[in-house]
């Protein structure tokens, strides 16, 4: 007991609480790859036999590789394109005296809070008015949207976390903004960009309603997901896929996270 | 320093942040191969006035000029300043050698001649064998070599260093105040030195200016700041000061008669605008320009007192003395030697201050 200080001593209570929680969050979810490996097409316990044919299954799965491809695609551009935007953005914010600095960064950060719904309804309707089909470039834009603000959030910690004055000292030492960005400003950044792009790939490839709404003939994994559930037999196969994109999407998050928390190399202890 | 050739003239310059005015209407003139200090407590401008000469801001009015060329139209990576800041900066991403040869891309020196640029930086920082070292594994004293090294193998004419001895303890801090002074010596530019450090000012600089609240006080040598401020307000920023209010009740011919709270009559040589009849004064004094003794030894220029406690320093002791008519205890600052082993000086004792007529300063009541 003599490391135990008032503030880290053992709490029961909070520990109880801690698991439930992590159990509310997580059991539903893990149900997915447990049934993934269910020989039965029915969902019940207890399970009887235990099979890899799901998973065996996902490769000789021509539409589905298709979207699995588009979504990729999709998710490339618009990670790439987004972070883009999102260094420009962020560098702006964080290290210009401007008038109307908040209210920028609220309009900014909006889509975060705007309903996928309302606003998958209002581009449609723009790109409709506009004469734009629908398609994976329409997505891609879409997914642009709402990436943005994970973008910037991801990069203005970056850029939050080192000092102006390593800008400053480059531009003393003789380097133009240009060569300032590409010799102090990327470098130190680079972790948040690559963050920033991961980050986003995960997002849109995971998200459904924007381009259920901006969708053409292609469609996206999510989408694809979603015709396959009118189809009882194939619910395994999207268990098994389900759980790729589980697993996929925990290292990739997990990656990003690590990259964005990760002790900037910073002079200061 | 006025034989030599204004170096840098800082013309009637001004910053305005919105409503704040960091610096007001400044005129500063420094001399080239000068080692001046920008003192002041933080928010005077001092900061800010240096980040005006090295192009971080730019003057809401007024105009910089080094080496007789306007500043005002010229960018910071155009300016022939270099700059140590106050954290140093030191890129995290590059290791030593890479820092110090950071402002070399330009001059495209060649792989040997960058080389031995680097290595003769090192050498002059003391930093030999370090060059591969990344930043963060850098002392602190290591990291601001780094900071000096890599502003100074750009040959500036002129060095801007922003409290950058802030973050050291003190006694690296003293050891760095010789070595910056040497190396100012050694190498022969202007130094532009910004500090809160009243001491490492004048330890330092040739001359210093003391800023409040966006304006310069005074400007002067460290000995003239320190025997002959202009008014209270430097006389309490730079070193320890006992004030008196005082005024003038007669005038004699060549001496006036103050009447000061604390001291009693004082007669002094007449001497400005100051000593006209029943002008309000403020007479200050140096602890260390009042002797202590317990025998009344003089006849002028004395006072009784008793002594209110005492602090020993190891090479000196301060004593503080109650005066009549005066609210505040009188510091002294004595010798360990002498007094104060006689054991009979005991709180309470009769002491009896006495001092030098020109040691005491005279400046206009606030």
């Amino acid at each position: 007991m003599k490391d135990v200080s008032y503030i880290n001593r053992p709490n029961r209570p909070l520990f109880v609480y801690a698991v439930l929680f992590l159990a509310f969050l997580y059991v539903p979810v893990l149900f997915l790859p447990l049934f993934s490996f269910n020989d039965s097409i029915y969902i019940a316990f207890p399970i009887e036999n235990w099979t890899l044919q799901w998973y065996r299954d996902m490769f000789d799965n021509e539409p589905m590789i298709a979207a699995l491809m588009n979504s990729i695609r999709v998710g490339a551009v618009a990670s790439v394109l987004s972070t883009f935007l999102g260094v420009f953005g962020a560098k702006a914010v964080t290290r210009y005296r401007m008038p109307g600095r908040d209210p920028i960064v609220t309009v900014i950060m909006a889509p975060l809070v705007i309903p996928g719904i309302i606003l998958g309804v209002a581009l449609l309707i723009l790109i409709n008015r506009v004469g734009i089909t629908p398609s994976l470039y329409t997505i891609t834009l879409g997914h642009v949207l709402v990436c943005v603000p994970f973008s910037m959030a991801t990069l203005m910690t970056r850029f939050e976390g080192f000092d102006k004055s390593m800008e400053e000292a480059s531009a003393d030492l003789g380097e133009n903004a240009w060569w300032t960005f590409w010799r102090v400003t990327f470098p130190m950044v680079f972790p948040g960009l690559l963050a920033s792009v991961l980050l986003c790939f995960t997002i849109s490839f995971d998200e459904f309603i924007l381009a259920f709404f901006l969708g053409g003939t292609d469609p996206t994994l999510p989408l694809y997901i979603w015709g396959q559930l009118r189809f009882p037999q194939r619910l395994p196969n999207v268990l098994a896929l389900g759980a790729c994109i589980l697993v996929i999407s925990f290292i990739v998050v997990f990656i990003s996270q690590w990259l964005t928390h990760r002790e900037p190399d910073s002079t200061r202890s | 320093m006025s034989s030599k050739q204004t170096f840098i003239n800082i013309d009637r310059v001004s910053k305005h942040f919105g409503d704040v005015v960091a610096v007001d209407d400044v005129s500063i003139d420094i001399s080239a191969g000068e080692f001046f200090s920008l003192l002041g407590p933080s928010g005077c401008g001092k900061t800010t006035l240096l980040r005006m000469l090295a192009g971080f801001e730019s003057p809401t009015s007024g105009e910089i000029h080094i080496d007789g060329k306007a500043m005002s139209e010229i960018p910071p990576h155009q300016r022939p300043t270099n700059m140590v800041f106050q954290n140093y900066a030191i890129f995290p991403h590059l290791n030593v050698a890479g820092n110090i040869a950071y402002g070399l891309r330009k001059d495209k020196l060649g792989k040997v001649e960058q080389t031995r640029r680097v290595d003769e930086a090192l050498e002059m920082m003391k930093l030999e064998g370090y060059g591969q070292r990344k930043a963060n594994e850098l002392s602190g004293g290591q990291q601001q070599r780094v900071a000096l090294a890599r502003a100074l193998i750009k040959r500036p004419k002129v060095l801007l260093l922003d409290e950058p001895l802030g973050a050291l303890d003190k006694k690296l801090r003293e050891e760095m105040q010789l070595e910056l002074r040497a190396l100012q010596e050694s190498v022969g530019i202007t130094f532009i030195f910004v500090t809160h450090d009243q001491e490492e000012a004048l330890t330092l600089s040739d001359r210093v200016a003391v800023m409040a609240r966006g304006d310069v006080l005074q400007m002067a040598a460290p000995r003239q700041l320190y025997n002959r401020p202009v008014n209270v307000e430097v006389a309490s920023f730079i070193g320890q000061m006992n004030f008196f209010d005082a005024q003038v009740v007669d005038v004699q011919g060549e001496k006036v008669v103050l009447d000061t709270q604390g001291l009693g009559q004082v007669k002094v040589a007449s001497n400005g605008d100051l000593l006209q009849k029943d002008n309000r004064l403020v007479v200050a004094l140096r602890p260390e320009k009042l002797s202590l003794s317990l025998q009344r030894e003089v006849q002028d220029h004395v006072v009784r007192g008793e002594l209110a406690t005492s602090a020993y320093l190891g090479d000196r002791s301060h004593f503080f003395v109650s005066l009549d008519g005066y609210d505040k205890p009188v510091e002294v600052a004595g010798q360990e030697s002498g007094l104060s082993s006689d054991r009979a000086l005991e709180r309470g004792s009769e002491v009896w201050l006495s001092w030098a007529e020109d040691s005491l300063v005279l400046l206009p009541a606030p």
